[in-house]
């Protein structure tokens, strides 16, 4: 299981929830880790509401939040991330589900899906300039500078949650760091089927009986 | 056929084609053309006139509970929206079927702070079922016909229309609309022919089994496949208080109410037996206390329709995910006649206690002022057990539903999960529309009582059959026998001065009688049964008296006591 770490090594769960001293998140004793629910909804006003109001009441933080148009018509995807427990983003999950406008809802582990993230950075130019480290960071991460000006140059990466934090963390610790925006995590799933598409087919036989 | 009617007279035919007959609510500013509409519909459409939004829901809470069918509200916006929001809250937690629809200002208003303008979509989503701004006059068939839909489908819940004046009053090509399918939402869980099984051979397995029968039973129409499955296997059972009649009072396996204030014996039992079968009940912490001390020892099948439930306070062993109705019945064929005489034996000694210390005194005493158990006891026996039993929130609740028999379903209508003071008279007011022909006996205390009192209105004008029998006894008595317990006694705020309760009845044209003494009780309760429509039978109570036995907040079902120490 991939472990989502922050900057100073320490996952952002055990920060938080501060109910014993163990800093690394793989040693939990409460068995909180990194969760990504996928959810698909009908295209309808005010179901983003309902589905961030589940994780209200359970008192659960989410960490990244990304919605948009699925490859089905009409259908809206929606990948949200959390630390918790299994316990807890089962009952989340059936939680989501249970809104009638949501067609499904499913959580994953990290290593159940393949995850990429977009980072825009707007750095100054002048210290771009003066510090050739900075852009042996940027290449080294495989990141792309995509428009420069003498104030200052923007870089886009794309890549694991974790590149994206490593080139954060590499190119703030050299000052240089205007904005810093990330887009969170969007993922696809591993599995050989396709979930949704199933439900869909069954959901439209029970219809038509 | 295609005809330009307004968006108003489009609900009105909308609502006749869901069948609605009977809608509680209440005119303003923002629901005016729905009225105007509904002025040419009275002789189908049943309008009956509350006195405040709340009473609005809860009379339309009463209906549905008692009738089965959707119960209905029409409200304004802003406030009139707003006052709904405890009955919307209640329904979603009890699971009671309605539709609740609010007028809404017109749509370019909307985002504006226009007058009465409340984000009603907004605040309604986290306590509804399906809430909707119906913002086009070409939105209202459908949107209607899916309200009733999901409302009383599955697991039974509100649902809120936010009806726009602009949609009120646009006109539009109506035409009959009919909802009973929507993809994305599934009533009832496709059943797992494994967990049938499953359930089955646990059951063939157990040698000292419970059922847990909740409000689920009802709601599925299953009482005679829960009574035909625990007579075939000689399962005892205990009822929650939402279920307490979808297994009769007197049935031998009725082993009486689970929960706080339930019966001893199902309660110390429930950590002794070694399987427990929940059907249609959601482990509420009122039922179970607490859940690192409930039932640890026991294998535990849950039938729900809602897979949400599953899992979510108890871990369950085998989930029978379905209507219970189709469940319970598979189940049955499955499973082995039975005799589980040694382990129903258990029960006898823990019920004789409970009949000795606390059951006779309740309903026996022989002197000293008025109690509440014996003045529900007697109601309950004068009406033969067959009244329908709405109640309050508080002592007059835990005693009417510890002593009230029912032999008949759907006689219990009282606010479960919410707790909602105010909720018995109004509730009552729907329930005598929703059940006509049948007695309905309202309890409630002095508190709850003064917070729905301006519904005596509504019994007045529709001249309601329903039998008020207020259990006084000056004070907030459930938080007084907290305060008595946990609180060293000091009876913070809980006394309270009460009006003349004979002479708000007769200012509104109900009868009404005190009985203070003991030997006057059977007489006033014949009087008011015999009185025609409504009655208001006010009972000086024992001041300090306490509801028992008693699972302590935070306590296991095993450490119920009997009497307070």
């Amino acid at each position: 299981m991939t472990q989502y770490k922050n900057k100073g090594g320490q996952c952002g769960a055990c920060e938080t929830c501060g109910r014993c001293d163990e800093k690394n998140l793989s040693k939990c004793p409460e068995g909180v880790t990194l969760y990504t629910i996928m959810t698909y909804s009908e295209n309808f006003a005010g179901i983003l509401n309902q589905i961030t109001a589940v994780f209200t009441r359970r008192q659960v933080n989410i960490e990244s939040l990304n919605v948009c148009a699925s490859s089905t018509p009409g259908v809206h995807k929606y990948t949200i991330t959390c630390f918790c427990t299994e316990e807890t983003v089962q009952l989340i999950t059936k939680q989501i589900e249970k809104k009638i406008d949501v067609l499904q809802a499913k959580y994953y582990t990290q290593d159940e899906i393949f995850i990429q993230e977009v980072a825009l950075f707007k750095l100054s130019t002048p210290r771009l300039l003066d510090n050739r480290d900075i852009s042996r960071i940027i290449r080294s991460h495989s990141a792309k500078i995509v428009e420069v000006n003498e104030t200052y140059s923007i870089v886009n990466i794309t890549g694991m949650p974790e590149d994206i934090e490593s080139l954060y963390s590499q190119l703030a610790a050299l000052e240089c760091v205007l904005q810093f925006v990330r887009t969170g995590a969007i993922a696809v799933t591993k599995n050989p089927r396709e979930l949704l598409d199933e439900y869909l087919d069954v959901r439209q036989q029970e219809g038509n009986n | 056929m295609k005809q330009k009617i307004t968006g108003a007279e489009a609900l009105m035919r909308s609502l006749e084609n869901e069948g609605v007959t009977t809608l509680f609510g209440y005119p303003g500013g923002s629901i005016m053309p729905v009225y105007d509409a509904l002025y040419d519909h009275r002789q189908t459409l049943n309008h009956i006139l509350v006195r405040h939004e709340q009473g609005a829901v809860h009379a339309a809470q009463g209906y549905a509970r008692v009738s089965g069918k959707v119960g209905c509200a029409i409200v304004t916006s802003g406030p009139g929206a707003t006052n709904t929001i405890t009955g919307v809250a209640d329904a979603m937690i009890d699971s009671t079927p309605m539709v609740v629809i609010c007028g809404q200002v017109g749509a370019a208003f909307l985002g504006t702070d226009a007058f009465q303008e409340v984000d009603v979509i907004g605040i309604t989503q986290p306590i509804s079922k399906w809430s909707f701004q119906i913002r086009r006059a070409e939105d209202i068939a459908w949107a209607v016909s899916r309200a009733f839909y999901i409302a009383s489908s599955g697991r039974p819940g509100p649902v809120v229309l936010d009806f726009a004046k602009n949609a009120q009053t646009a006109l539009v090509d109506y035409e009959p609309t009919k909802v009973d399918f929507i993809r994305s939402y599934r009533p009832a869980p496709p059943i797992d022919d494994n967990a049938i099984s499953e359930a089955a051979k646990l059951i063939n397995q157990a040698k000292k089994p419970l059922v847990l029968v909740g409000q689920g039973v009802e709601l599925g129409e299953a009482s005679d496949e829960l009574v035909a499955l625990i007579e075939k296997a000689d399962l005892p059972a205990g009822c929650t208080m939402l279920g307490l009649s979808a297994l009769p009072t007197d049935h031998p396996l009725n082993m009486g109410m689970l929960g706080m204030h339930g019966s001893y014996a199902t309660n110390v039992l429930t950590n002794k037996c070694d399987l427990l079968i929940a059907v249609g009940m959601r482990f509420d912490d009122r039922v179970t206390g607490n859940l690192n001390t409930y039932a640890k020892q026991a294998k535990v099948i849950h039938f729900e329709i809602d897979p949400a439930e599953i899992n979510k306070n108890v871990k369950v062993d085998v989930a029978v995910l379905g209507n219970c109705k189709e469940t319970l019945a598979r189940v049955s064929e499955l499973v082995n006649k039975a005799d589980h005489s040694e382990w129903k034996a258990k029960f006898k000694p823990y019920q004789e206690q409970e009949t000795q210390k606390v059951i006779e005194p309740a309903i026996h005493p022989s002197e000293g002022p008025l109690l509440m158990g014996e003045v529900v006891r007697r109601v309950s026996e004068m009406t033969d057990h067959k009244a329908v039993l709405v109640t309050d929130v508080g002592q007059n609740q835990l005693f009417a539903c510890r002593y009230f028999k029912f032999t008949e379903r759907r006689s219990v209508l009282t606010s479960g999960g919410c707790g909602t003071m105010g909720f018995g008279l109004p509730a009552a007011i729907g329930a005598t529309f929703g059940a006509p022909d049948r007695t309905v006996c309202m309890f409630c205390g002095d508190g709850g009582l003064q917070m729905t009192i301006q519904e005596l209105g509504t019994i007045m004008e529709q001249h309601s059959p329903v039998k008020i029998i207020l259990l006084n006894n000056n004070y907030l008595g459930n938080v007084r026998q907290w305060q008595y317990m946990f609180f060293n006694k000091r009876y913070s705020f809980t006394p309270m001065l009460n009006p003349d309760y004979e002479k708000i009845a007769e200012g509104y044209g109900i009868p009404s009688r005190t009985v203070i003494d003991r030997k006057d009780l059977d007489s006033a309760i014949n009087e008011m049964l015999q009185t025609k429509g409504p009655f208001l039978l006010q009972c000086a109570i024992k001041e300090e008296d306490n509801v028992l036995p008693m699972i302590a907040p935070g306590a296991s079902v095993d450490e119920m006591k009997l009497e307070i120490e």
